[in-house]
Parts: C-alpha cells; structure tokens; sequence
C-alpha cells in the first residue's frame, strides 16, 4: 500500500507528539535526580544539569531505609513469583485441556476477580492475618500477592499450555508414561519459557504493588519499596526533590529491566488471550 | 475460517469471531475432534493438580469477598472490645445519606470516564501509527512500555516533579511559550482533577495500546489491500475493516479500564492524596480513609459492596453486548 507524502508528515507528526507525551515525564525525573539542590531551586529549571551530582542519591539512601525496603520488595516479588507459578501452572493445564465445570468456574473467576474493588477484599484480609498474625510481615504479603497474582498467571500460562499439541502428550501415553511423569518430563519443558515469563511478569506487578503493602505493613523496616518512597513526601505534601526522585529512579529500574525482557511475550499474548476468553 | 469469503466488501459480519479463530484454530478444532480424547489426558483423578491453586484462592479471595459482604451489615470497627453486633442494613442507610461518599462517588465517575475515553482514543491512535511502517517505531514501542513497566507510586512521584509549582517543567514550559505564569495544579480546587485525568491517561495508554495492537496486527492485511484496491480511502478503510475487526478486543478493554480505573488508588494517593478539599478524592481512597484511618470496617465495607454492585452493571452490559454478537461470553 502507498502512502501519500502529506499522510506520512502527519503520521510522523503524531508519532513525534507520541514521543514526547510519553518520554517528557521520565526525562524529567532523571533530569532531578541528577541536580544538585541550588539548581532545583531555581525559579528557571532546565533540562539538563549543569552541574550532575550523585548527591541526591547518596542522601536519599540516608534518609529512608532503601536498602532494607529493596530487599523485603525483592522476597516479596520472588515469593510470589514462584509460589503463584508453582500452583497455578497444574490448574493451568487442566483448565487448557479439559472444558469441566471447575475450569470454566476458573475462567469465570479470572474475569471478575479483575473487577474487585481491593477495599471489600483487604478488610477481611486484614482482620484474617491479623488472627494469623500475618499482619506486617512479608510472608503474609507474599500470601496476598500469590491469590492476587493468580488470575492473570493462569490467564497467560492457560494459553501456554494451548500452544503445545497434545499429539506429543499422547505418544508418551502410548510410551507407557504415567500422567505426572507426561507432565513433567514432556509438558514442562516446553512449557518452560512461558512460565518464566509467567513468574517475571508476576514478578514486576508484586514490586509494584502498593495498597496492600501500605495496609498490611507497618512497621517501617518491614516496608516495601513503594510504601518506602511516599515517605519522602511529608506530611504536607512537601518533599525533598532531588533525593526523592533518585530514589523513584532507582525504583522503576528492575522492572523496566525485567519488562524488557519479556515485553515481546506479553505484548503479543497476554492482553488479546484475555480479552478472547 | 477462510479469509477469501469475506475479502471485497470488507464489512464481514462475523469479523469478531473470525479473528478469534484465526489466532487459534487449534483448541476449537480439537473439541470437535476428539472430546473423549481429552478425557484420557486429564481424567477425574486430575483434582491433585487443581487444588494447590484452589484452596488458596478460595481461602483468600473467595472467602474474605465473602467475609466481606458479611462485614458490611455488622458494625465491625477497629480495636473495638465489644463484639461486632450484626446490624443488618444500616450501613447502607448511613451511606445513602452520607453525601461525601456519593461526591466521591461522582468523582470516581468523572475520573472513570475521564481517563478510558481519552485513554482510548490516544492509543488507538498509537496502535494505528504502530501498525504502520514508520522509521522510530521502535522507539516509540519501547516508551509506550515504560509507564506499564513504572510502578503507580513512582508515576505518581514523576508527576509530581512535573507538575511542581516551583521545579516543576510543565510551568516552566508555559512560561516558555508565553501562556501564563503557571500555577499550582494539583493544588488547584479546579485543576487538580484534571490534572490526575492527565496522569492517569499516560499511565494506562501502554495496556490499551498493546491490546488494540494485537487486535490490529490480527486483522489480515488482504483485507486492507483488497480495500484499497477497491479504491476505498484510509478513513473508510479505518470504518469498514479495522473497526469491525477491533470492536471486540476495543469493547472488552473498555469496560475494563472503566472497572480499573473507578478502582484505582496508588496514582491518585501519591499525587494529591484526595486534596485539595476532596476534589480528587476517588472511591478506594474515601473507603480506604473510613476503614484504616478511622477504623470504620463494616461501613468501608458496605461501601465496597455499592461499588461491586456498579462495577457489575458494567460488567453485565458487557456480557449482554458480547452474548448478543454472538460470542462466548
């Protein structure tokens, strides 16, 4: 198909507009964290630092526990990661093959649990791992997050476990290879690159995630990282800049690492196999 | 399942479904096949498989939503020594008078809308431009990832800086291009929640855009080139073959983003944290004030259960709207 010249200006013209509504943000953020505090007092802020400093940085370490906040972000994503991979890849496999009444009760429950307003589900969650005494710890956490990460775990393995033929599963039947055997030794390997996939992805949410961790995590020293960094904003809204956005860029460096990685997987299957279901 | 039936016209019926299978032929055809084939590969005593997800998510999903409809017709507060007293519909008496939680209801409407419809369009208009064989394409699919890969508070924090009245950019912009001398948006009892509408717009256009790219880049290109050769314009080319093509995945994600956004809470309590005066304050934030600052659980929870029963309206409407096209709801 030919393009004539005058759409092609418009064209790049809009993706030029693109460009910039959704770089001009992150460009700015950067742009703060590298300024020492004389230039983000002035009344003409610039794009690029005159004087780049790693200041910010350093002091946002100082004033809040990042370290810490880091590594409990870090058990807690992992956690879930494999402990939602690990169950939910079985059921999986049997909501792909076998059309029952659970498995459509599954889907059925993917889709609305989409849907929940969190506030019905986290009082009872909190009144729940209170009694457990689960509440500001980050194996209670980890617990939320795997339930939460769920849906859409089963949602991108289901259409995994659809993509391999089940003639294969079939030939190790006749092979005299017992169903957990099939399942492990034939399945899961080709399996094996969309369940990574599967967990990076539940990874990046539950490094995200925030209002569970605020509600369920009190103490400051057990926070997570996203909870950590609203507290470089006071009270009053007034916030320390420059420390403040090192550490929001520190942040939102692993997962657009790990987004990287597995952008292709998701960008395809993910969101067009939920919407068909 | 043949493409060549519908090509000329471009206006195919069943353009929904068609994509649908087109993706993939193969489960469908297998349940044609060979029903009693798959009841060999995962019989009855397949349950072992099932159950280490299933007691989790009935314990810790299924049972609190339950718990929690229960909590709101108690008056369950927080660090009470009485025993919760079972009130039946108080709550939601209370609430239908309570007129802070119905303008934050509005708000949560207003900034619904406010965010899926523009949302939509910009990244209709990018997944559009994504199809196409632009040079910088590449770029553009990278950034439109970053606010998806962002976490909410981090988004929410950037913002901020861009918004700042002092250090903030956008200002400095304006002043820049000569329009105004800036001012205090998220503080501002008018511009505060258009101000978050902006931000939640770029925060949500990576999820829509890659759901409508996937959409476009299924509609096979015969049918454009067909159109074309037809003589037929980008526009109408736009109206009588991407479009009926797109509806489904367009509809779906719409009545998604509506339910997450009404949802949504991170962006919004980093950003203004409500303010200023509750112009910005949005459902989840108002429930989340009511059960954990003031302790109020059976009341936050009633009004998780008002919520719920919007949320599934629009849930309903969309099931009726796929069920009368036809299509497995």
């Amino acid at each position: 198909m030919r393009t004539s010249g005058a759409a092609r200006i418009g064209q790049y013209t809009a993706l030029l507009g693109y460009l910039v509504f959704l770089a001009f943000p992150l460009l700015w953020l950067i742009s703060i964290a590298f300024k020492p505090p004389r230039e983000l007092g002035s009344p003409h802020p610039t794009w690029i630092p005159e004087n780049p400093t790693l200041d910010n940085f350093r002091q946002a370490f100082d004033e809040q526990p990042l370290l810490d906040a880091a590594l409990n972000s870090l058990v807690a994503a992992l956690g879930a990661a494999v402990v939602a991979v690990l169950i939910a890849t079985p059921m999986a496999y049997v909501m792909a093959r076998r059309r029952t009444l659970l498995s459509r009760a599954a889907t059925g429950w993917v889709v609305v649990s989409q849907a929940f307003p969190f506030v019905l589900v986290i009082i009872p969650l909190f009144l729940v791992l209170k009694n457990l005494r689960l509440i500001d710890s980050v194996p209670g956490l980890i617990m939320v997050y795997v339930v939460w990460a769920l849906p859409f775990a089963l949602w991108m393995l289901v259409g995994y476990v659809r993509a391999v033929p089940t003639e294969l599963e079939e030939a190790a039947a006749v092979d005299g290879a017992g169903r957990v055997r099939t399942l492990v030794s034939v399945i899961a390997p080709l399996l094996a690159p969309g369940i990574v996939a599967t967990a990076l992805f539940a990874f990046i949410t539950a490094w995200n995630e925030f209002f569970f961790a605020l509600v369920l995590l009190k103490t400051p020293e057990k926070q997570t990282l996203p909870v950590v960094l609203t507290h470089f904003i006071g009270a009053e809204g007034v916030a320390d800049l420059g420390p403040l956005a090192a550490a929001a860029f520190l942040a939102t460096l692993p997962s657009l690492v790990v987004f990287a990685i597995i952008q292709k997987r998701i960008t395809g299957g993910m969101l067009a196999g939920a919407v068909k279901s | 399942m043949t493409w060549a039936t519908g090509t000329g016209t471009g206006t195919g019926t069943g353009s929904g479904t068609g994509t649908a299978t087109a993706k993939r032929p193969r489960p469908e055809r297998r349940r044609a096949a060979g029903a009693d084939r798959e009841r060999r590969l995962v019989d009855h005593g397949a349950w072992f498989l099932v159950l280490p997800a299933l007691i989790p998510i009935l314990a810790l999903s299924v049972g609190p939503l339950l718990y929690g409809i229960a909590l709101a017709f108690t008056d369950a507060q927080a660090g009470r020594t009485e025993p919760t007293q079972w009130i039946g519909a108080l709550n939601f008496r209370d609430l239908l008078h309570d007129t802070l939680f119905w303008e934050s209801f509005r708000i949560g409407l207003l900034w619904a809308v406010g965010v899926t419809v523009p949302q939509f369009l910009l990244a209709l208009g990018l997944a559009v431009l994504l199809d196409q064989r632009l040079r910088l394409r590449w770029l553009a699919r990278a950034l439109a990832i970053v606010p998806w890969a962002m976490p909410e508070v981090v988004v929410g924090i950037m913002w901020r800086l861009v918004y700042n009245p002092d250090a903030g950019i956008l200002n400095e912009s304006l002043r820049d291009l000569g329009l105004g001398d800036g001012r205090d948006w998220l503080s501002g009892l008018a511009t505060a929640l258009p101000a978050v509408i902006v931000v939640g717009v770029w925060a949500g256009m990576p999820q829509t855009t890659v759901a409508l790219l996937a959409g476009l880049q299924n509609t096979p290109r015969e049918l454009h080139e067909a159109a074309a050769m037809d003589g037929a314009g980008a526009w109408r080319r736009f109206r009588t073959v991407t479009w009926p093509a797109l509806r489904p995945i367009a509809l779906a994600i719409t009545a998604l983003n509506l339910i997450w956004n009404f949802n949504s809470f991170a962006l919004v309590y980093v950003l203004t944290n409500g303010g200023p005066g509750g112009r910005t304050r949005l459902p989840m934030l108002f429930a989340y004030e009511e059960a954990f600052r003031y302790g109020q659980f059976g009341y936050a929870a009633a009004m998780g259960c008002v919520m719920v029963a919007l949320i599934s309206v629009i849930l309903a409407f969309h099931l009726v709207g796929r069920l009368r096209r036809g299509e497995d709801a």
